[in-house]
């Protein structure tokens, strides 16, 4: 074509997004591997090689080019998105499936890239979650670190020894202060006072994590990657939802803190929510977006049955994008009467 | 001159807008120098918004530098005038920078050498005639936008006139990457540009001149104040660099804080927006008595070997003026005739300079970079980077689906084609040409439908008319049966009367 102005472009392209994202996510990759182990660098490897052969072949069914549609590394986001977000002890197959799940499914069987109404990194948690919610549930607990590392890798392959597994692995700080609090006069200083699970402000270990997330979001919100109103508006409103619980009843609802440190929060902050295909674009939309992914987060983790929330509030917030979307759309330049 | 500062307030809530690399050296740092005279001038008429300008010289005439040699083709038209001394020798059809590579009629002049002015009629003071006359000489000497839009300015004037303008906003803003014709004019030719707002000024009635420049521009800036001092109704502001700040209403919007209606003028609001180089040709036609026959162009790009901006006679082939700045390197990528953002991709070199040309651009692949488009990950990028607030994915994601009548819905109407978006767009979507298509077929199908309406209201009209026949003959028809009957009624009695009478008689 003759005349496709602009003729100067910006040097951007979606596989530098993509980059600048799995880049973001090394600080809490090496947090992971230096408080559990290595293992969830063989989940790493996993998952990028499914989501890979997955990617090559549906692109391949769907007659699309594949050079310029693999090179663009939005496969390899969502497999880390998925090892990050699965426990590492979960045996091979579940993380394999996983992968093959939102890559098969989520992504292209809704459209390819740029059009899946779910983010794909938390359709497969959902989904296995739901068919395996014991394996689900194994995470690595006390941090006698060369036993658990060890522990680890041989859990990771199918023939490791199955007895270990109940000997390393316990409750996420969310699934043990919810059982906890179950048990009469149980508060939540002394469900959390058990050095097992729970360190500073939430989980041990993984409190440090939470802040390697929130580097990387941040280093994302630098380089213009995402923009500040998701992580913001989310962070405002869980600290705001957990305040207002915490200082009701601090015997029974965890403080803010807490909840910001704890879980898939951070990840979700910054990684999760704002998954640009998958979220609001308009500048209030994500507002909204984010603000209300916290209050499902926030219920779902106190009052539902599952460890975490960020995952069932990200697809259920993910239907109403469209409609968010449409509502909000920025006022037009002189149509303001 | 009391400084006028962007309250800082402004600028933050003010958040459109992208920042290309902006590639303006090393033309910006030399001065303008004149081209010279290729072989042959190629002269559209059509070189502005408008109706064509009509010929009033022939084949084989000698005309002479500043000789007017195509009249005003109508109420919103402007003359043309010959830019050298030389032979017609063609009226005939020739490419000229046109979106779609259409030829169009233009006169071709052979330049004989000898530049000869036409007698010109100089002004010492310009300042003195009446608002009357400054309009009609700016008409006279043909004088257009010259930043590109190529409205006729006389047009603008007396259009300010009728909507009380208070502010003439000087547009010295250049946010076009590579482009710096108007920061050399500013820094080299900063008091004839205040001279000629101040003309613009007095025939328009408004009370002051705001002059925006963006901040990558400082030696401008500074010459600009300083040819602005004596005149305490003229102030230079000092603007963020950013694409496109040089849209009207963002313009106004970014100097003065108020938002120009869409479906109204920027006359509405009390604004009339003229471009610095425009304000410059104002001062020459008024005080030299020159009709607008050159214009500064910026000969840029990875392919020239030496860029420049160059003083160039109108109708000036683009090869000329790539072998007058050292030749072309390498082989362009892309050559355009504007700037890079907003301008129009042409493929004959011999496309020549018109009014509104303010640069020559021979890009480099690397500079291009062009890629293929991949799909949309709707990062928002466009959103943010859009300075009407629209939101160009989801408008191509509907014109893509063809659901044309919603793209307009979110605002197609209101789109600049400004390119922004396409720039920032990380999978290279050609967004700009989605809406152009867009908006060209919405034009057609109006305009389809305004015939089909016409044709409905005449047809109607018509059967109107011959029901209205229909029931006035019947009428009339009634109306002597009536009359008649009346008669014979009337007759029928006499007769009777009569024969009463005769019966009496007897």
């Amino acid at each position: 074509m003759l005349n496709n102005s602009p003729y100067v472009r910006k040097p951007a392209s979606v596989s530098r997004v993509m980059l600048k994202v799995l880049a973001a996510l090394v600080p809490a990759i090496a947090v992971y591997v230096w408080q559990f182990g290595p293992a969830i660098l063989i989940q790493l490897a996993l998952a990028s090689a499914t989501a890979l052969v997955c990617e090559a072949a549906m692109l391949k069914l769907r007659g699309k080019p594949l050079a310029l549609y693999l090179s663009d590394l939005s496969a390899i986001v969502t497999a880390w998105l998925i090892a990050l977000a699965f426990p590492p002890l979960a045996p091979w197959w579940l993380v394999v499936t996983g992968t093959a799940f939102a890559i098969v499914v989520a992504k292209h069987l809704y459209g390819g890239l740029g059009q899946n109404t779910f983010n794909p990194a938390m359709v497969a948690y959902c989904v296995m979650i739901v068919a395996f919610p014991s394996l689900m549930s194994q995470w690595p607990g006390d941090l006698s670190m060369q036993a658990a590392a060890l522990a680890e890798h041989a859990q990771v392959f199918p023939d490791g020894p199955a007895m270990v597994l109940d000997a390393i692995t316990s409750a996420t700080p969310l699934d043990a202060l919810r059982t906890g609090l179950r048990a009469a006069g149980a508060t939540v200083s002394s469900v959390s006072a058990d050095p097992a699970s729970f360190g500073q402000v939430a989980g041990r270990g993984w409190e440090w994590i939470a802040l390697a997330y929130l580097a990387g979001g941040l280093f994302l919100i630098q380089q213009r990657v995402i923009t500040w109103h998701i992580p913001a508006s989310f962070i405002a409103a869980l600290s705001v939802i957990a305040g207002a619980f915490w200082l009701a009843d601090s015997t029974h609802y965890a403080s803010p803190l807490f909840h910001l440190a704890a879980g898939g929060s951070m990840l979700g902050a910054f990684f999760i929510f704002t998954d640009p295909v998958s979220a609001c674009t308009t500048p209030r939309g994500k507002l909204i977006y984010a603000a209300a992914a916290a209050l499902l987060v926030y219920l779902i983790r106190v009052f539902g049955a599952y460890p975490d929330g960020v995952a069932f509030a990200t697809l259920l917030m993910n239907i109403l994008v469209p409609l968010i979307d449409m509502k909000t759309q920025p006022p037009v330049f002189g149509h303001k009467n | 001159m009391p400084t006028i500062v962007i309250p800082p307030l402004r600028r933050l809530l003010q958040r459109w807008g992208v920042h290309p690399d902006s590639h303006k050296y090393p033309a910006a740092g030399l001065d303008i120098e004149d081209a010279g005279l290729p072989d042959m001038l190629r002269l559209p008429l059509s070189q502005h918004v408008g109706a064509p300008a009509k010929v009033i010289v022939e084949v084989g005439e000698r005309v002479l530098r500043g000789q007017l040699i195509a009249s005003t083709g109508g109420k919103i038209s402007a003359p043309l005038h010959a830019p050298t001394s030389g032979t017609i020798v063609a009226i005939d059809e020739a490419v000229v920078p046109h979106p779609a590579a259409l030829t169009d009629v233009a006169i071709h002049l052979r330049p004989d050498g000898l530049d000869e002015w036409i007698p010109l009629k100089s002004e010492l003071y310009p300042i003195n005639l009446s608002e009357r006359e400054i309009s009609d000489r700016v008409e006279d000497a043909g004088i257009v936008g010259m930043g590109g839009a190529s409205f006729p300015s006389a047009v603008k004037l007396s259009l300010g006139h009728r909507s009380k303008v208070t502010t003439l906003m000087l547009n010295g803003s250049e946010c076009e990457p590579y482009l710096s014709c108007d920061d050399r004019l500013m820094q080299e030719n900063a008091h004839a540009i205040i001279e000629g707002a101040r003309l613009i000024l007095k025939a328009t009635g408004a009370t002051r001149v705001l002059a925006g420049i963006e901040d990558n521009k400082p030696e401008a800036i500074l010459a600009m104040k300083l040819a602005a001092k004596p005149f305490p109704e003229v102030h230079i502001v000092k603007i963020p660099s950013r694409y496109p700040m040089g849209a009207d209403r963002q313009l106004i919007k970014m100097l003065t804080g108020i938002e120009a209606p869409a479906d109204g003028r920027a006359a509405d609001v009390g604004v009339l927006v003229h471009n610095v180089g425009t304000a410059y040709a104002v001062y020459r036609a008024l005080r030299y008595g020159e009709p607008l026959t050159e214009r500064v162009v910026t000969v840029a790009g990875g392919a020239v070997s030496a860029p420049r901006n160059l003083r160039v006679r109108l109708g000036t082939p683009m090869a000329y003026l790539f072998e007058r700045c050292g030749g072309l390197r390498v082989p362009p990528a892309r050559v355009v005739s504007g700037g890079p953002m907003m301008g129009i991709g042409v493929q004959n070199l011999d496309t020549p300079v018109v009014k509104g040309t303010s640069g020559v651009l021979a890009l480099a692949a690397a500079e291009v970079g062009e890629r293929e488009a991949s799909a949309c990950i709707r990062c928002g990028s466009c959103v943010e980077a859009c300075p009407v607030g629209l939101l160009p994915l989801e408008m191509a994601a509907r014109i893509h689906a063809n659901a044309l009548g919603e793209a307009e819905e979110i605002g197609l109407d209101d789109c600049l084609t400004c390119g922004a978006c396409g720039f920032i767009c990380p999978s290279r979507i050609p967004l700009v040409q989605y809406f152009q298509h867009a908006k060209g077929e919405l034009a057609s199908r109006s305009r389809e439908q305004k015939r089909l309406d016409t044709i409905k209201e005449l047809t109607e009209a018509k059967a109107a008319r011959i029901e209205r026949e229909a029931r006035e003959k019947a009428e009339i028809h009634a109306r002597r049966k009536a009359e008649r009957e009346r008669a014979q009624a009337a007759e029928a009695a006499a007769k009777a009367a009569r024969a009463a009478e005769k019966e009496t008689e007897a």
